[in-house]
């Protein structure tokens, strides 16, 4: 580590390669980029830091020519330059790896790497060759995967390192790194790191992109920490400490952890024992075993488990989503059939899902018609609702989760994901459900936006309602909990009080010797 | 996962035949329609005499040849996920514009790649529109079906026949084969056009670019892929052929008129389709589509070998084996993560 930090102050002497001066980026209600200079010098590895909605994706799309900035200048080896498309941004040696894999996942792993350069004789593609070539760069990666197999065919964290090999196919000058971290596993990251470091030996300029820190410090030279669309500050990553990163990333938030700890002892104090829901022997053959359970009203249970065991397919039941075949669930009291998910929102119940881009928000509409979309179904469609319940209704949900931009009229498909995960939230949150369930409600958003969620959920239970909380994060479900359920191996395992603890639960489920790479995270 | 690697090997004999590193998975549609193919043709021969001569093979590839090309145009289209539905139409307005040219006496070259050109052009301009202002290719080429229809009548409203001495003798002049068997010049340009398309699409980076679109755009878009040109280039390429088709529908007919090929469009959809291409896009041969026409012309000769059967049978044959297919793609798609 010591030789990398100090390779860092010698690259400084050398001209940057990328320079952008002023950049500012606006779209019709949200100002993205506000005067931001960012400089990128070869030879290192430079974390570009900020919470969702910092700007970080949107810089990265201007260096990269997909969006033409409103203000500011970049160049490229002291060229001033200005991209049409990523294409051309290619050709000029910068290559970007996002965090969604965007490869064709209908073609082979050698077409994906070769795509557009695939070595050719006599104007035809040459398959032989591509694979060949394909096949060395995969080997230089130390990758064991046939490049003559189809992508489809392979998990997603092969798919990200394939992404990865053609972006190092082409002589890149600037590497792109979006996030590409957050489908890996510890070995993958390793192995990540180590090309890149590579890479870097051999002068590639790389901009890294990543919500982990402890990554952001074992491989980065430099950093520049952006907040709201603002520059807060560009530093060498030995000079600044963890906690004066955060402050700079987050600012004023930082004292909201300590309330947060503060609002849930309280809850904890007034959960009353009225349960909201109970199930008995719910479970689904192949699904999850039958299992009992109860949330009463004002509590947080947490569902805690490694991936795949069974923490979402009980949100599925509970939503109706999945038919249960056996058990019975009653809500106040009363036993209910959760045939679909309509029933179970009849019945008061509300799911955020993981998949919040999928199954969650419209974004292709603005903040407030995906609120009042959930106000007008949970009303019923022939009772209309006047414009101003409307109105006052979604200032105050905007208010209340701190959805930024505050402009109700901003399109949910231009927030940041940690915004967009509030919307879905606040679309909940106005139906006024007894029992909300949360599956993964803080994967892939920033800190900021993380403990805000957490705090939320620790008010709404404050204020009477029942909340079930599935995270792979097991301290932030036993920070929030009252009751935590312990899931493994598609049953339930265990039930803990409040005073359970992260070791307890590892033990809990590691007892039978199983891998606890979810718990790493 | 790894096993994938060893059922590649296996196959040596599909992949062999499709020019090109395919994946076995992909090739199961394709190989499922030539087994139907030898299946029906093999009914044939059991049960009407004179089925099994070689003849009746040529007359497959001789009643079907516009209609084959107009599928291999159609393959490229639906490969990238578009669909184009204004082939019929302008497989009408190139026999019109043909007739009428002839018959103002201007010299057959000219007529050829006027139609060829006026082909393309539409093909080009729909393109240009379905990419530019991202509208759906259904919307773009239903307005271009209803226009080439329309400019058919202004050529004229009564069909128009084709009295060219070259034009004429190209059209009923034999190729013999050996074993007596006889094709036409038109089954000839046919199988080129099946052949270079099978290159073009399978061997050149444009090719693989349609198939990249069809997989998912927006990442051929980020890959720094000539999206746009490919995108628009398919139309053209289905244009050039639906041109080429109306040629050979001429010969065929020796007519022009504004009624022919009326839902031409759709039996060449069909062919695809029975060929194995997905209709989402990313996954199709072109040689499936040739397969997928000579099914739909086996099971036209069946049902008039039979003789007792209206030729509305061969409809009703060949909506039941497009819905089979549709549901086997769906159930093929399902299997893949």
């Amino acid at each position: 580590m010591s030789v990398d930090a100090k390779q860092a102050p010698r690259a400084a002497g050398r001209p940057p390669v990328v320079q952008m001066r002023g950049i500012s980026m606006e779209f019709p209600g949200v100002k993205a980029l506000q005067e931001v200079d960012f400089r990128l010098f070869p030879g290192e590895v430079h974390a570009l830091m900020g919470e969702n909605g910092a700007g970080k994706s949107t810089l990265i799309k201007v260096l990269t020519g997909v969006y033409t900035p409103t203000g500011g200048v970049t160049t490229l080896d002291g060229q001033e330059v200005s991209f049409s498309g990523p294409a051309a941004a290619q050709d000029s040696g910068i290559s970007t790896v996002y965090q969604e894999v965007n490869l064709c996942p209908n073609l082979t792993v050698a077409e994906n790497i070769l795509l557009g350069r695939e070595p050719r004789r006599f104007g035809a593609i040459d398959g032989r060759a591509t694979r060949a070539r394909a096949a060395e760069l995969l080997a230089d990666m130390g990758l064991d995967v046939d490049p003559g197999s189809v992508l489809a065919e392979h998990p997603i964290a092969v798919q990200q390192l394939v992404a990865i090999a053609r972006a190092v196919a082409v002589d890149a000058k600037v590497l792109i790194l979006d996030e590409p971290t957050s489908s890996l596993d510890q070995d993958e990251v390793a192995e990540l790191f180590r090309i890149m470091r590579v890479l870097r030996d051999k002068g590639v300029a790389i901009l890294f992109v990543s919500h982990f820190l402890e990554q952001v410090y074992e491989i980065s030279d430099r950093m520049t920490v952006l907040r709201n669309g603002r520059l807060v500050g560009e530093h060498l990553t030995q000079d600044l400490s963890r906690i004066n990163l955060l402050s700079l990333m987050i600012g004023r938030e930082l004292g909201a952890l300590e309330e947060l700890e503060r609002l849930a002892d309280q809850a904890g104090e007034e959960a009353s024992a009225a349960p909201v829901l109970r199930a008995t022997g719910l479970g689904r053959k192949g699904s999850v075993a039958p299992f009992d359970l109860q949330i009463n009203r004002g509590e947080v249970v947490g569902l805690a488990g490694l991936l795949g065991s069974g923490r979402t397919e009980i949100a599925r039941l509970l939503f109706g989503a999945d038919r249960a075949d056996s058990g019975e669930v009653t809500v106040d009291g009363k036993v209910v059939q959760l045939r679909s998910p309509r029933a179970a929102i009849a019945s008061g119940i509300a799911f955020c899902s993981e998949d919040r881009k999928g199954e969650g928000v419209v974004a292709d509409l603005s903040i407030r018609d995906n609120l009042v979309l959930a106000m007008q179904a949970a009303a019923g469609w022939a009772r209309p609702i006047p414009r101003k319940t409307k109105d006052q209704l979604v200032e105050k949900w905007i208010k209340a989760l701190d959805i930024r931009p505050a402009n109700p009229d901003a399109l949910v498909g231009r927030l940041s994901g940690g915004n967009q995960q509030k919307v879905l939230l606040a679309r909940w949150l106005v139906t006024e459900p007894k029992l909300l369930i949360l599956d993964e409600p803080t994967r892939g958003i920033d800190i900021g936006a993380k403990t805000q969620i957490q705090k939320l959920v620790a008010e709404l239970a404050q204020k009477g309602m029942a909340v079930l909380y599935i995270s792979a994060e097991l301290e932030e479900v036993v920070r929030l909990s009252h009751r935590t359920v312990v899931m493994k191996d598609r049953a339930k395992i265990a039930e803990l009080d409040q005073h359970a603890t992260v070791d307890d639960i590892m033990r809990l489920i590691a007892h039978v010797g199983e891998r606890t790479e979810a718990v790493a995270g | 996962m790894t096993t994938s690697a060893t059922p590649v090997k296996d196959n040596a004999s599909p992949r062999a035949l499709l020019g090109g590193r395919s994946i076995p998975g992909r090739v199961v549609p394709v190989i499922v329609t030539f087994v139907l193919f030898v299946l029906l043709f093999g009914v044939g021969a059991a049960r009407y005499d004179g089925f099994t001569s070689g003849q009746v093979l040529a007359n497959l590839f001789i009643d079907n040849a516009f209609l084959i090309v107009l599928a291999v145009g159609m393959t490229f289209v639906i490969v990238t996920g578009g669909i184009d539905l204004s082939v019929g139409a302008v497989v009408a307005l190139s026999t019109m514009v043909a007739a009428a040219g002839l018959r103002a006496g201007l010299p057959l070259p000219l007529v050829v790649l006027l139609v060829l050109a006026m082909g393309s052009t539409l093909g080009l301009l729909m393109g240009l529109v379905i990419h530019h202002f991202e509208i759906q290719p259904f919307i773009v080429t239903l307005a271009g079906m209803f226009l080439a229809r329309g400019l058919c009548f202004v050529v004229g409203v009564e069909s128009i026949s084709i009295k060219d001495d070259v034009f004429r003798s190209v059209a009923t002049s034999p190729i013999l084969l050996p074993g007596g068997v006889s094709i036409t010049w038109s089954v000839l340009i046919a199988l080129v056009i099946v052949a270079v398309a099978a290159w073009v699409l399978h061997r050149t980076r444009f090719g693989r670019t349609a198939y990249a679109i069809g997989g998912s755009e927006g990442s051929a878009t980020l890959m720094g892929l000539p999206v746009a040109r490919v995108k628009v280039g398919v139309y053209v390429i289905s244009g050039l052929c639906s041109a080429i088709a109306g040629l050979l529908f001429g010969l065929y007919m020796l007519s022009g008129y504004g009624l022919h090929a009326v839902g031409m469009e759709l039996d060449a959809i069909a062919s695809v389709v029975i060929g194995g291409t997905l209709l989402s896009g990313g996954v199709g041969y072109v040689l499936g589509s040739l397969l997928g026409v000579l099914v739909l012309g086996v099971i036209q000769t069946l049902i008039s070998f039979q003789g007792t059967l209206s030729s509305w049978w061969t409809k009703i044959a060949i909506g039941t084996l497009l819905l089979l297919f549709v549901v086997m793609q769906r159930a093929f798609m399902r299997r893949q993560p």
